[in-house]
């Protein structure tokens, strides 16, 4: 077992309602190596989103840590936890998730703003990570004039565009219809083998996990 | 892309409603603008109003005249320099509705005791020497295109009667505040009238102006002058003409209490409006913010987002009122009769308290929002659903 980037031991996660605990996720521990593709499957509601939370640093366990990298992030307080993740995770949402005012091009420039780049270091890594998802022709257009696949190719522009450590990616062809289910699918896998980017991709679509090296099944909060 | 550029890109994401919420601000901005001059121009006249010049009147009331025959005992007073005296004259000229003050005065006294009326010496000796000659101040003369020569003609009220008077002279005012919208003819010219006419009126002054050296010696001066009359049958009252103006506006008083209380209720409602936009804005954000985190984004970067957008809506609305304001009050200045008020002008004050409330607005109006986008956790925001 060499190389693990991502160590999760033993974390529970339960939210609270109405002052009722709800248990999500029970005792789960998962390594994750350098340059593996991770697919987490499981029914709705058995708690894929928030494990991949946890990992990605944007929620805390209420027991067990969570370590990437060699960095135990459940012990970073808030900024210096942001800091960490606007340096090592790139994310992709099921909705894209991208700024309805800003432009293709600004939007994936948005993660480099808090970096000490230039300008025009920024339009460089902007243009580039936009022609790795092949929107270099649509870098000026707003995301209501784009098509869902392509809005979420310019979600994973801005996932790539710091090269981050990890990517994390929740349902991302979810919103999306076949085919261009598939394009997003075939840019990921090319993402892991050709860039050998990390990824850990939550979904409940077999075919997606298709492209997954390794298929993790969740099911009421427990690995199975 | 600058972090400016968003915040003026989220300004305009919904036009219509920024651009209501904009001209909201405006309107009330304008409306604060406005009162606020009135209320300043009110203070500004008693302000003006000096108080080396005390106002000799009869005890009661104004309106009841004094025998001219005080005129020699109040010039004796130690500490008088010079003394006149006036009759409100009113009458019509043409129409009621053009109004300005019409007086009888001593030629004599009267641009002496009043320098702040600026007149040239060769008009000044043309109406002293010419019985039924009058001087005019130049807003009226602007007004109603009066030239030296011309003859203007009264129909009597208090002084039935038709009267004529030729203009010899126009005065300008020293400061901005000096009122110059005065018509002056000579009150022996009156009295002779009304010596022939209405004997019983004749000899009546409306009240004395006693110009004295020292201006720390006013309270002193007004009650040896009064002193002197307690006991006769026409006793005086006697304040410098600052008093006096405010006694006259104090009058006014609870409506200008009235009017700076609905300023400030117009600010309270200008931070309303800006506030319900905000608070709308900030929730249909709650995923953008909840991304904006997501991606590294701190604590004060969201602040910077809202408030920005907040202080730009409001300094927007407040420059366009306060630009309004200028062309508003220049017409409400032009359509209120000369006189009303000395003069109109916007203070600085006014400014720096649109502005100043502006920011205020544009402050309070991003507490609510901000507090929200802060306090929503990243995990909450990712899964709200507008
Ligand atoms: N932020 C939250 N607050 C309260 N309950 C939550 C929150 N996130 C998830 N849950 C609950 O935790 C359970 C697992 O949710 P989630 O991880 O989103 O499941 P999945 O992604 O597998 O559909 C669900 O019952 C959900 O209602
Ligand atoms: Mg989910």
């Amino acid at each position: 077992m060499s190389n693990s980037i991502i160590q999760v031991q033993n974390v529970s996660k339960s939210y609270w309602r109405d002052s009722l605990e709800v248990p999500v996720l029970n005792d789960i521990s998962i390594d994750v190596h350098e340059g593996e593709f991770l697919g987490l499957m499981g029914p709705s509601g058995s708690g894929k989103t928030t494990l991949l939370n946890l990992i990605a640093g944007i929620d805390r366990p209420s027991r067990g840590n969570v370590i990437v990298g060699g960095i135990d992030i459940t012990k970073l307080n808030e900024s210096n936890l942001a800091k960490w993740r606007s340096r090592h995770i790139g994310f992709v949402f099921q909705f894209y998730n991208l700024l309805p005012v800003l432009t293709a091009f600004e939007n994936v420039e948005l993660p480099l703003l808090l970096t000490s780049l230039s300008k025009a270091e920024r339009k460089k890594h902007v243009e580039l990570s936009l022609d790795v998802v092949g929107l270099g022709d649509r870098i000026h257009h707003y995301p209501k004039q784009l098509s869902g696949g392509q809005e979420q190719r310019v979600a994973i522009a801005r996932a790539i565009v710091t090269d981050p450590t990890l990517l994390v990616a929740d349902e991302p062809t979810g919103d999306l219809d076949k085919r261009s289910a598939e394009e997003i699918m075939i840019l990921l896998e090319r993402l892991n083998t050709e860039f050998k980017k990390t990824i850990v991709m939550v979904t409940h679509d077999p075919r997606a996990a298709e492209k997954a090296k390794v298929v993790h099944h969740l099911d009421k909060g427990e690995l199975s | 892309m600058k972090i400016f550029k968003l915040i003026f890109k989220n300004a305009l994401r919904h036009k219509l409603r920024t651009f209501l919420t904009i001209t909201g601000l405006a309107i009330a901005v304008l409306a604060f603008g406005v009162l606020r001059t009135v209320i300043d121009m009110w203070n500004e006249a008693v302000n003006a109003a000096p108080i080396d010049r005390l106002i000799v009147r009869q005890y009661v009331s104004y309106i009841f005249p004094l025998p001219y025959a005080h005129l020699s005992k109040i010039q004796k007073v130690p500490g008088v320099e010079c003394v006149s005296y006036a009759n409100w004259f009113q009458g019509v000229y043409k129409d009621k509705r053009n109004f300005f003050t019409r007086m009888a005065v001593d030629a004599e006294t009267y641009f002496s005791v009043y320098d702040e009326f600026l007149i040239s010496p060769d008009e000044l000796a043309a109406f002293k020497q010419e019985r039924n000659s009058c001087v005019v101040g130049s807003a009226i003369a602007e007004q109603y295109g009066f030239k030296i020569g011309d003859i203007i003609a009264l129909e009597g009220d208090i002084y039935p009667g038709h009267w004529e008077f030729v203009i010899r002279g126009i005065y300008k005012g020293r400061d901005k505040a000096t009122d110059v919208s005065q018509m002056v003819f000579h009150w022996t010219n009156v009295d002779e009238r009304m010596r022939q006419e209405m004997p019983g009126r004749a000899g009546d002054v409306g009240w004395y102006i006693a110009k004295i050296k020292d201006e720390s010696h006013a309270a002193p001066i007004s009650e040896q002058i009064d002193a002197i009359f307690t006991n006769s049958g026409d006793a005086t009252k006697t304040e410098t003409e600052r008093a006096f103006t405010q006694n006259f506006i104090s009058g006014l008083n609870s409506l200008l209490t009235a009017m700076n209380f609905v300023s400030f209720v117009i600010i309270g409602i200008i931070m309303l409006v800006l506030g319900n936009t905000m608070i709308m804005s900030a929730r249909e954000r709650t995923r953008e913010y909840a991304v904006f985190k997501t991606l590294g984004f701190s604590a004060s970067h969201i602040v910077i987002i809202i408030l920005g957008e907040s202080l730009l809506i409001a300094l927007l609305g407040a420059g366009l009122g306060v630009l309004l304001t200028y062309p508003v009050v220049s017409i409400i200045a032009a359509l209120v009769p000369k006189g009303t008020f000395p003069y109109f002008f916007i203070t600085p004050t006014t400014l720096i308290l649109a502005a100043g409330a502006a920011l205020l607005i544009g402050l309070a109006a991003s507490i609510f929002p901000i507090q929200r986008a802060l306090r929503t956790r990243i995990v909450d925001g990712l899964r709200f659903a507008g």
